[in-house]
């Protein structure tokens, strides 16, 4: 990827050096400037927006934003719906799937893609070729409680990004279940919809525990439904789990952590509670009916989970994920080092170049929130796209930066060079500054493997963003992209509709 | 004008306790005199402020010249408001030395209160005639006969001369009016006399300058002639005279005795001070006594919330202080709140209403720190005292508050305070007035469940909360007012915050030594509040010198890390991370610490506005 990102800049020299070329070749290479290069010809050219030479791959997320009863912690976009016309959401989730990947141009170009996937789907996928190029990467069903939809949905909307878009055989395809939608015979179903990885939502293995989280199930029902996930998903099972509820001890979590390593796959993800404002849950604590978790047990919490999981052979791989075996989730990963990805579904967020457009910037996308308005906005123009931005080459590296830290690999040079071709990492943390002072902390590492954070680091990392994204906007926002006005802020989120 | 001579003249003010009725007897006094027209709609006419709406209360006195035939004789009634508040005693003081007589309204309802006692002490001394008026008579608890009684008892004026009223709905308030001409004397003056007349107060109009409210004690005014300022010597040439009724009506002339505006092109409102005397240019007289220039009671630090503000506040204070040349006006600047200003005012009250006025009349929003009070070092050190150029110094900024060595006594500014309350609540008010070190200097029952209290207060110990504090342990029942008493011997110190070792500037206090303990708590309790926590952790102390006083400890972040960052978290995530990046840029780092710009804010604002 890196050579191919290069040869624009090579040719631009190439052609800056040739008699008669001047501005005028500058001008003509391919893509508008990411960075305007200033000054006579011995500067670098600019380079094209990142993406427009490089093959368009793109995770997919699949919003399904019904749920049978709404959790005592959740403040997601989720609904509670006594009758539902599934078909018509189907219809809506396929063809906003089909649309913005059109728009992406993430689509299909190995020919006969579509009946490979519809050969395989009635198996779960064991090749484990890598993607091949302008391709759908993951896909992921989350909500909302995914598990209630039919798996006819799930294969319905498969087949369709396979239809418009390269899905490999390979590709991980991950679907959300909660304990309480996850029988045998279900899960079954989703994987012979093409479903190759399950998330469960245990949360918790105490019955207390899942009453005060307003959970559906029991401890036995989340044992029964990891197991049987493991028996349809091997070496595929995920599961969820809670800490720092109101009123947990240090045992408490400890022996919970001990009851999950025992019944667990080879990835978890471990979540400390956010008592999100507007919830069930964070108006008891707020109203003194349930104890806030003091901070230093919440501290003590995370250092004994992460301490126990990997001297239990996980990788930290995330803030809040442990895998072993290599059992990363792809599609997440994709977030973390700011892949582009597409969202579907009421409420989703995406991140991706238009290049079905022509367009060469990457958006910030939100579709529309609401379940009943985004269908009507689906049924008549194709997608509910509620806001679209684009993210400036700064904002780009902040997102970058604020993501690619929360892995343990952080931010590769050739991650950050992908966005930002002109400032290498050192060159915008080598310096003396933040970077430099939390390094000498001992919070930060900048080497040869790129910018991350150190084991005490990554639990305090949102105190260290702040620091480096002010010395980040100095480095080169201030300079060479000044922040926009407020009306430029606001022209540039328009309301969906126009010109897709 | 020149119809009516000295002897068909009255001149008087009505005072009052807050909210006894004084603007509403004013109204009705305008309505039966025909000065304005009835209507529902007259409330309080001479208050023509909002924030006097709104606070019920007189800041800026008006005055209005009534006509009134009473017996065949057509009278003068010169009805000169004054503002209702002992902060202004000294604006009250100079109204009242151009009456001869006053209108004491007291509530039937709730008696005699701290301020009616105030008010009656200035009459009394300036040797007023008083007419005491009981108001409200219209209520269901109304209790004249109570208080009656009191104003016999407290101010030895017999039952039988207080008249009961209801301003409310008219009753009896004809009669006040007759009163006033039967027992109020005219002045006594002469219009062939040279002319001698009062400012006894001053606005500045935008397109006239400065209109100066006079009283004539001997002489006569009248356009065209050339007058000069006994205060500053300035000669000016009157371009208009003319009574306020209550708004400006222009006239040929005014007389001595008689009460007026004169328009002379004075552009600053420091030209026509409260207090000074107008004569003819070449025919000096004596100034009137008791002139003098407004002295501050109480300091406060403004700032603009955004310094971008600062020259629009900057245009406001100088709009705003033309109106009212009582504050005075000092740049300052702060690390932490940036340039702003010291103001000085007159008292508590004051500086409430002229930070109101700045947000209704100005729209600004602004910064206003904990008052502090001017305290004064007796200097023993020679080079300090060659410094100054004197020996006694005014501490108005804690940063210039000279050490222990080389002053001889620090001195603190004192208040006498009265307060007027239930007797059920003199405990918690006597234990209340010692914990703000204050001396007790009467104690006397008004009536069989009324006490009259007298204390000594260092005005330090009542500029920030005590008015609440009393108030609230009295279920809203005792009245207080203070009134300037001098200074006295004071053992201050100068207390330091430390934030991780390093002295915080902006928080320095002077304060009693008995009182930095408490007070060094506080502030370091409201500091760890603010401070966000960061990745080390902070000592946030109180030192007087090198000893340490109090201390609080904000711990080290061990976890700050979101638990969940996926595709449709990072929007909002990074719209709270540049949030806090940009709050870099407003950071005011002390040593390592980084300190938000509204921590101190936050500490240093008064209580009540928390």
């Amino acid at each position: 990827m890196a050579a191919v990102r290069r040869w624009p800049r090579k040719l631009a020299v190439l052609a800056a050096a040739l008699p008669g070329a001047g501005s005028q070749g500058r001008a003509a290479a391919p893509g508008p400037a990411v960075l305007p290069a200033p000054g006579p010809t011995e500067e670098p050219a600019p380079e094209p927006v990142p993406g427009t030479a490089a093959p368009a791959t793109a995770a997919l997320y699949v919003h399904w934003p019904y749920c049978r009863k709404r959790c005592s912690y959740c403040n997601f976009n989720t609904y509670v719906v006594r009758a539902l016309d599934e078909a018509a959401v189907r219809a809506c989730l396929v063809r906003e799937a089909q649309t913005l990947l059109r728009l992406s141009q993430v689509h299909r170009c190995v020919y006969g893609v579509r009946s490979e996937w519809a050969l395989l789907r009635s198996s779960v996928p064991t090749c484990n070729s890598p993607p091949s190029a302008s391709s759908v990467t993951s896909v992921f069903f989350g909500g909302g409680t995914p598990s209630l939809a039919g798996p006819g949905t799930v294969a319905a909307v498969l087949e369709a990004v396979a239809g418009a878009a390269h899905l490999a055989a390979a590709a991980e395809v991950t679907l959300e279940a909660n304990p309480s939608s996850a029988s045998i015979s279900r899960l079954a179903g989703f994987r012979a919809a093409g479903v190759n990885r399950l998330s469960i939502g245990v949360q918790s293995l105490d019955d207390s525990e899942l009453r005060m989280l307003g959970r559906e199930h029991t401890a036995a029902e989340a044992r029964q439904a990891v197991e049987a996930a493991r028996g349809l998903f091997p070496g595929r099972t995920s599961m969820d789990l809670l800490f720092g509820l109101p009123g947990q001890s240090r045992d408490a979590w400890a022996q919970r952590l001990e009851a999950a390593l025992g019944l667990c796959d080879d990835h978890i993800s471990l979540y400390q509670l956010t008592l999100e404002r507007g919830t069930a849950l964070a108006a008891q604590v707020r109203g003194g009916a349930l104890p806030e978790p003091p901070q230093d047990l919440l501290a003590d919490m995370y250092e004994t989970a992460r301490n126990v999981l990997v001297a239990t052979g996980f990788r930290h791989y995330e803030v809040s994920n442990f895998a072993r075996k290599g059992a990363l989730s792809t599609h997440n990963l994709s977030y973390w080092r700011a892949d582009e990805y597409i969202g579907v579904g009421p409420g989703a967020h995406g991140r991706f170049v238009l290049r079905g457009e022509g367009g060469c910037s990457r958006e910030a996308r939100v579709q529309t929130l609401e379940p009943v308005t985004w269908m009507r906005e689906v049924q008549s123009h194709g997608h509910g796209t509620r806001s679209r931005v684009v993210l400036n080459p700064l904002e780009q590296l902040e997102e970058l930066l604020t993501l690619g830290l929360r892995t343990d690999e952080g931010i590769t040079h050739e991650c950050w060079g992908h966005f930002s071709p002109q400032f290498s990492l050192q060159d915008v943390f080598g310096e003396p500054g933040e970077a430099r002072a939390l390094q000498q902390s001992g919070w930060l590492v900048l080497d040869s493997g790129g910018l991350r954070c150190t084991w005490a680091g990554l639990a305090v990392l949102d105190s260290l963003l702040p620091d480096l994204l002010w010395q980040l906007q100095r480095a080169l926002g201030a300079a060479r992209c000044p922040p926009r006005d407020k009306e430029g802020q606001d022209a540039r989120a328009v309301s969906g509709h126009d010109g897709q | 004008m020149s119809t009516y001579p000295v002897e068909s003249i009255r001149n008087f003010s009505i005072i009052a306790h807050v909210d006894h009725g004084k603007s509403t007897l004013a109204d009705r006094l305008l309505e039966i005199t025909g000065t304005i027209s009835k209507t529902d709609r007259n409330k309080q006419v001479l208050d023509k402020l909002q924030v006097e709406r709104e606070r019920g209360i007189t800041v800026k006195a008006q005055s209005a010249s009534l006509f009134y035939n009473h017996e065949g004789i057509n009278y003068l009634l010169n009805l000169i408001d004054t503002p209702g508040h002992v902060d202004f005693s000294y604006e009250v003081s100079r109204s009242l030395s151009a009456c001869q007589g006053v209108i004491l309204v007291v509530d039937a309802n709730e008696g005699i209160q701290a301020q009616t006692v105030a008010n009656f002490y200035l009459a009394f001394e300036a040797q007023l005639s008083i007419i005491p008026v009981i108001n409200k008579i219209d209520l269901k608890n109304a209790d004249p006969e109570r208080v009656e009684k009191q104003i016999e008892k407290l101010f030895d004026i017999p039952r039988d001369d207080c008249i009961r009223i209801s301003a409310k709905q008219g009753t009896n308030v004809e009669k006040v009016l007759q009163k006033v001409i039967e027992k109020i004397p005219p002045p006594q003056c002469n219009s062939a006399d040279p002319l001698k007349a009062l400012v006894f107060d001053s606005t500045f109009d935008h397109y006239r300058g400065v209109i100066a409210n006079i009283a004539l004690f001997g002489g006569e005014i009248a356009k065209g002639q050339k007058i000069v300022s006994a205060h500053t010597k300035k000669r000016y040439e009157v371009n208009e005279v003319g009574i306020l009724t209550p708004n400006e009506q222009p006239t040929h002339k005014l007389y001595a005795g008689q009460v007026g505006y004169l328009i002379a092109g004075m552009k600053e409102v420091t030209e026509a001070q409260i207090g000074d005397t107008l004569f003819l240019y070449k025919q000096p007289v004596e100034p009137l006594p008791g002139f003098k220039s407004a002295k501050p009671m109480v300091f406060a630090g403004m700032y603009p919330i955004d310094q971008t503000e600062y020259n629009n506040l900057k245009s406001a204070l100088e709009r705003l202080t033309l109106n009212d040349s009582s504050v005075t006006v000092h740049r300052d600047s702060s690390l932490a709140l940036g340039a702003g200003w010291r103001l000085g005012f007159l008292g508590l009250l004051h500086m409430e209403v002229f930070n109101q006025r700045l947000e209704q009349e100005y729209n600004m929003s602004v910064i206003l720190t904990a008052p502090t009070v001017p305290y004064k070092a007796v200097l023993s050190s020679a080079k300090l005292i060659k410094e100054y150029g004197k020996d006694e110094i005014t501490i108005i900024n804690p940063a210039q508050f000279p050490d222990k060595l080389s002053v001889s006594e620090y001195l603190e500014p004192t208040v006498l305070g009265t307060i007027v309350t239930p007797h059920e609540y003199i405990g918690k008010i006597i234990t209340l007035c010692q914990d703000r070190r204050a001396v007790q200097k009467d104690m006397l029952y008004i009536d069989e469940n009324r006490v009259m209290l007298k204390y000594l207060f260092p005005l330090n110990e009542i500029v920030v909360d005590f008015y609440d504090a009393l108030k609230s342990l009295s279920s809203g029942y005792a009245s207080f007012d203070y009134e300037d008493a001098g200074y006295q011997s004071a053992d201050l110190i100068k207390m330091d915050i430390l934030v991780n070792g390093n002295p915080v500037e902006e928080l320095a206090t002077v304060i009693h030594k008995d009182k930095a303990y408490a007070a060094g708590k506080l502030l370091c309790e409201r500091l760890k509040e603010t401070i966000p926590r960061q990745l080390f952790e902070i000592a946030i102390q109180a030192a007087i010198g090198k000893k340490i006083i109090a201390r609080e400890t904000l711990k080290a972040y061990r976890k700050n890390v979101v638990a969940k960052c996926y595709g449709g978290d990072i929007t909002r995530r990074m719209k709270l991370l540049k949030r806090q990046a940009e709050g870099k840029r407003l950071m005011r780092k002390i040593g390592n610490v980084e300190v938000p710009r509204d921590a101190f804010i936050r500490v240093l604002k008064r209580e009540t506005d928390k």
